[in-house]
């Protein structure tokens, strides 16, 4: 498979799962063409509602939608969908609305927009609502797989997508699991842990710091909420050292979740990378040179937590 | 023109709500007591609705933006028989199914959570969208505070809903209502944030928009016949008085967000049911059951 962007593998997905199913429908706030939800409004108009550039709405009018018994994907910049975050706290989640909120332009990897285009707290915001499972993956396949369970999962549900391609990591045959997350590469002296874009530079990085003797257990962990604290406790126990990498705050995100597991069922010495203050524009390589993020980046990261 | 069946209804009900909050020692009376002629208007008098089946897919749909006021619509809900009347007095307790705040999830017949104000009308909107599409014959009706169209998104919904009702969408199973008392929490809110001219806001937006009084069920009903032959949205701006029914809470903001406490809520009682002091006692003696709930709220003044 080649590199793809999540978002248009999400596209994909959904004019294909459409098909056969026409209780899905889509709702967008005039970023249908960026979300890659465009294609199945061509292709099932009526099931399809622009409603402009108005998200609140468009969250309230996904639950509505969804009480009926439809299975609306509710779609825009992660940012800014997230950005309402008192309707989906409400008209969403308090309600129990099956309504699947989809947040795209994941992260600095965006690049040259900006900050105020970077979805960068949207995980920490929606993981605090006690029932929205929060969903990232990785690839091509995680992509397509996480956008099948969503619809037959019962309950609301953010899948975080990102705009930049994406490298295959998932084996074929892969299959996501709710709260399951994937070993990519065994490893005995750290757990590296990526979600989403980082992931394919934690294994880089894992291969560099193999050259240096050190062997990285990498982790896609494309289930943010619910954890896979089994798997997390069983390699964390078996390293004795944890790295996270994401492209999102460093405040509340992954590297937050397993840290509040960590802390109370398996103290472990970990180091959590992530953004630090507010993005900027600039081209992605270089915004994850900065931050840590690249392959080098989360190496140095391991290394700094090792002391080697 | 009387509804005499509507009428002792909505009485019984205002009864209820004085009750309920004056047991959970808060709430919202002002506003309950605006709107539910409004939700009796609806409840006895238009739902297609079955009490013992509140996830029947082809039900009218109520969303009660202005969550706030739910005991107006618990007291509906119990009078119609959704559960029964004797759990109203459990609002706001721990473990209860009837929130401070109406939750979907806690109360079957409960169509959405709302409470942070702003939201209904947008979650009406998809219900009517999605009603739709399968060719429901359910209508939805959706209850705004007119403090909450302060809040921006209810203008987002607003400008949204005419549009929706292109052909291939269609739009005409939506009956908006707002409960113009005047009031907000803070005041007055023709002093905190004016809504005037608030019938040429909602026509420029390209709703109809018809008035009336929001206490007389004939006019309610004549409204939303109205709205039901009306092709795209309709708003009925409903005039209404806060506290109706109880002569020291009417137009009042201190009674927006503020349980009578029990003697009170006793002199509320005599209001809403229209008897003289001097007569009190006999009245009582009489209607064994409002004797009940007197004894019952003199007893909580003693706990």
């Amino acid at each position: 498979m080649p590199a793809k962007a999540s978002r248009a593998a999400f596209g994909e997905a959904l004019l294909e799962l459409g098909a056969t199913d026409d209780r899905i429908v889509t709702v967008d706030a005039d970023l249908s063409k960026s979300t890659m939800t465009a294609a199945f409004a061509r292709t099932y108009p009526d099931r399809a509602f622009n409603l402009g550039i108005a998200e609140s709405n468009m969250l309230g009018i996904g639950a509505g939608l969804a009480l009926t018994g439809k299975i609306p994907f509710v779609c825009s910049f992660a940012c800014f969908v997230v950005g309402r975050f008192e309707t989906i706290r409400i008209s969403v989640a308090y309600t129990n609305a099956n309504v699947k909120i989809v947040g795209t332009h994941a992260g600095i990897a965006i690049g040259e927009d900006g900050y105020s285009q970077m979805g960068l707290e949207d995980i920490a915001c929606i993981r605090a609502l006690p029932n929205v499972p929060v969903i990232q993956p990785a690839d091509e396949l995680e992509t397509r797989q996480a956008v099948a369970w969503a619809v037959e999962h019962q309950g609301p549900v953010y899948l975080r997508l990102t705009r930049q391609s994406l490298e295959p990591v998932c084996p074929p045959g892969y299959r996501f699991r709710l709260g399951r997350w994937l070993v990519l590469r065994p490893g005995t002296d750290v757990t590296l842990i990526g979600t989403g874009g980082t992931v394919f530079n934690c294994l880089e990085a894992a291969t560099r710091l193999a050259a240096d003797g050190v062997s990285a257990e990498v982790v896609d962990a494309a289930c943010i909420k619910p954890l896979d604290e089994e798997l997390l406790l069983a390699s964390a126990g078996k390293t004795g050292h944890v790295v996270t990498a994401e492209d999102h705050s460093i405040a509340g995100g992954l590297g937050g979740a397993v840290a509040e597991a960590l802390a109370e069922a398996l103290p472990t010495p970990m180091r959590r990378l992530g953004v630090q203050g507010f993005g900027e524009s600039g081209d992605a390589k270089g915004l994850y040179a900065k931050h840590g993020l690249d392959p080098a980046g989360i190496a140095g990261g391991v290394r700094k937590l090792l002391g080697r | 023109m009387a509804d005499a069946r509507l009428e002792a209804i909505a009485r019984e009900c205002r009864v209820q709500i004085i009750r309920m909050l004056t047991h959970a020692g808060s709430g919202h009376p002002g506003g309950s007591l605006s709107v539910i002629d409004l939700l009796v208007a609806l409840y006895f008098g238009r739902l297609r609705h079955d009490p013992k089946r509140p996830d029947w897919p082809e039900r009218d749909r109520v969303v009660l933006s202005k969550g706030h006021a739910v005991p107006a619509l618990y007291t509906v809900m119990a009078e119609a028989g959704y559960f029964p009347v004797e759990e109203l007095i459990t609002l706001r307790k721990l473990g209860s199914p009837l929130q401070g705040h109406p939750d979907r999830t806690a109360l079957p017949g409960i169509e959405a959570a709302t409470g942070s104000l702003g939201q209904g009308l947008s979650i009406s909107l998809g219900l009517a969208l999605g009603l739709r599409m399968r060719r429901s014959p359910a209508r939805v009706y959706c209850i705004l505070g007119d403090g909450e169209i302060q809040e921006g998104q209810v203008w987002e919904a607003a400008m949204a809903a005419p549009k929706l009702g292109l052909p291939g969408h269609g739009l005409d199973n939506l009956s908006v209502i707002l409960d113009y008392n005047r009031i907000q929490l803070d005041g007055f809110v023709a002093k905190i944030l004016d809504l005037e001219p608030v019938l040429a806001k909602w026509q420029a937006f390209g709703w109809t928009v018809l008035e009336i009084d929001g206490h007389d069920f004939d006019q309610v009903q004549k409204a939303l016949d109205q709205a039901e032959a009306t092709t795209g949205p309709v708003i009925v701006v409903a005039h209404t008085v806060k506290g109706k029914g109880v002569s020291f809470m009417e137009n009042d903001p201190e009674w927006h967000g503020k349980a009578p406490k029990p003697a009170e809520a006793i002199r509320a009682l005599r209001d809403i049911l229209g008897v003289p002091e001097a007569a009190w006692s006999d009245h009582l003696a009489r209607h064994p059951a409002q004797r009940a709930i007197v004894d019952e709220l003199a007893a909580l003044d003693k706990q």
